[in-house]
């Protein structure tokens, strides 16, 4: 009980604080904007804690973030080498290769109208669709091992990437490509230097949304199917054992690949389109 | 009306794309039981009739996964475990309940971050950086632990599903609920609205083109949810089990069917939504 009240208390006195910090000058500053919501995270993490071990619900239940991280620790090999085979080899193999097919794909199209007004709408359903249902068909294809994964991943980021790079194409003004005609710029001079440059950041934007198919479609397709390593299959086979603090170690690493992943694909974006107003601060 | 023609060309190159890759696929094992029976090598015109009808081909050509997909529709009693009505239904009333209970909780959780401040600034980092996290992975978990504390069927894949449209709501209400400019807001002061006032009567509408938008992305990945869902069971009944059953038996017509089945619900889900938000947007002035 002195853990539950602990925890109640806990919460009260870090809800105060982020009210008494959100009103203050300091949420002005870079600092304040990353302290709130880091006292946020960090209160929630303990008041798990002080739950968990006051009311004493079983590790099979939830276990404490505690044993996650000891876990986490611990297990740092069998970790390495899931994240290894499903994002190294499934995740990012399948982003690479999707992303770079619907590119290709949606510069080819641009050139035809007919195309565009065929294959925009299918596109545009595809992508609503439930595409990971595609996985045991691909894992049956492809078997067991990476390559079926990079294949669902492929055919998830695909239309995502297609429908807005196409978009993107088509966002530059007719008086910029009137410029670019009156200098006599053959069709890869203007795609190159102003069309492609112009649709970056919608690229990107597919590029971002992208990132968390690939995982989801890495980790789901293992479900189906797969070699013993990989974080759907540990994830799966985990949840038999009912060894559940691995479980959450595991999804601990998906999220940290997940945000990193993002993260980057973004800073590169940053980077890249650090012309375009919604980067300029 | 101009772009039926080149829809309907897509769609028929697609179609004779996947017949021709049906035929690819599985004249190697038509020609292997021609040599295993020592008969000559079938030649193209007796190998293609061949390709088409096979039991368990490894890609099955359009017209069984139609036949498939009609048969195990309408051909069955609705009751049957293998009639598609009774497992999309299944699916069906996991993600429409998990639906509802993420809408509901994101517009809830979005109008208490609109009016606190502290909130604000401690949920809504976390709840954008959770878009970049497979939540998907989650699922295996929850239905176990659900299931050891006693509770089955519906409600834990109506979890899952709840937390994957919860985030895409919670983030567009935000934004929608914000969307009213400062001489609207400045307005209702002057009138001396309430906080509950000023929601009620410019907030909510104002939302209304960002919730459906959202409520588009939600209702999608909701059935994604349910269907992953009834993975882990171990294929008892829905459309991810007859997936799962599919794949454990080599009844590859079988997922194709509850492929085209779940696509078919994932088009009349997002039309559905998006009939409501024409009616809604029209009805209130906004359609565009």
């Amino acid at each position: 009980m002195m853990l539950v009240a602990l925890s109640v208390a806990v919460w009260l006195g870090a809800w105060a604080l982020n009210v008494r910090l959100s009103h203050s000058g300091l949420v002005k500053s870079r600092m304040g904007r990353l302290v709130v919501p880091a006292i946020f995270g960090l209160t929630v993490l303990l008041v798990w804690e002080g739950m968990v071990r006051g009311l004493q619900v079983p590790g099979v239940i939830l276990p404490p973030p505690s044993a996650i991280g000891a876990r986490l620790a611990s297990e740092v090999p069998t970790l390495w080498a899931d994240f290894r085979q499903t994002f190294v080899k499934g995740a990012l193999s399948g982003y690479v290769i999707g992303c770079g097919a619907a590119f290709v794909t949606a510069v080819a199209i641009d050139r035809s109208p007919f195309l565009q007004r065929g294959l925009l709408p299918v596109g545009n359903f595809v992508a609503a669709l439930p595409i990971v249902g595609i996985a045991p068909i691909l894992v049956m294809w492809f078997g067991f091992d990476w390559q079926s994964k990079a294949a669902v991943v492929v055919v998830m980021v695909f239309f995502p990437v297609l429908v807005n790079t196409v978009a993107g194409l088509k966002a530059t003004e007719a008086m910029q490509r009137d410029l670019m005609a009156t200098y006599s710029a053959t069709y890869w001079q203007t795609l190159l230097k102003l069309r492609l440059p112009a649709a970056l950041p919608f690229v990107f934007n597919g590029l971002k949304i992208a990132t968390t198919l690939a995982l989801i479609g890495a980790i789901v397709a293992e479900f189906f199917g797969s070699p013993i390593v990989g974080m759907g299959f540990r994830i799966t086979a985990e949840v038999g054992r009912l060894g559940l603090d691995m479980v959450w170690a595991e999804i601990a690493v998906a999220a940290l690949a997940g945000s990193a992943f993002y993260g980057l694909v973004a800073l590169i974006e940053r980077r890249v389109t650090f012309w375009h107003p919604s980067q300029r601060t | 009306m101009k772009s039926i023609l080149p829809i309907g060309v897509v769609l028929a190159v697609i179609v004779a794309l996947w017949y021709a890759a049906a035929v690819w696929l599985n004249a190697p094992w038509i020609e292997d039981q021609a040599q295993r029976a020592g008969e000559p090598a079938p030649t193209f015109s007796q190998l293609l009739p061949l390709t088409m009808n096979q039991d368990r081909p490894v890609l099955p050509s359009p017209h069984q996964v139609v036949s498939e997909l009609v048969t195990s529709t309408f051909g069955m009693a609705v009751t049957s475990k293998k009639s598609l009505v009774y497992h999309g239904w299944i699916t069906i009333s996991a993600t429409l309940l998990g639906f509802a209970m993420g809408t509901g909780l994101g517009i809830l959780l979005a109008i208490g971050i609109i009016h606190n401040r502290a909130m604000d600034l401690s949920v809504m980092p976390w709840a954008i950086a959770s878009q970049t996290i497979p939540i998907l992975a989650i699922a295996p978990m929850i239905i176990v632990v659900m299931n050891s504390m006693g509770v089955q069927g519906l409600v834990p894949k109506a979890i899952i599903s709840a937390f994957l449209s919860f985030f895409p709501v919670l983030v567009g209400m935000v934004k929608g609920l914000r969307s009213p400019d400062q001489m609207q807001l400045d307005q209702l002061a002057t009138y001396n609205a309430s906080d509950a006032q000023t929601l009620w009567k410019l907030r909510l509408p104002a939302s209304m083109p960002y919730l459906f938008a959202s409520l588009k992305v939600g209702i999608a990945a909701s059935l994604v949810g349910a269907i992953v869902g009834e993975l882990p069971t171990g294929a008892v009944a829905g459309l991810g089990a007859r997936l799962l059953s599919g794949s454990y038996y080599g009844q590859t017509v079988q997922i194709w069917a509850a492929l085209f089945a779940a696509a078919l619900v994932a088009a009349g889900l997002v039309a559905t939504v998006g009939a409501v938000e024409r009616r809604t947007l029209r009805r209130m002035g906004m359609a565009r």
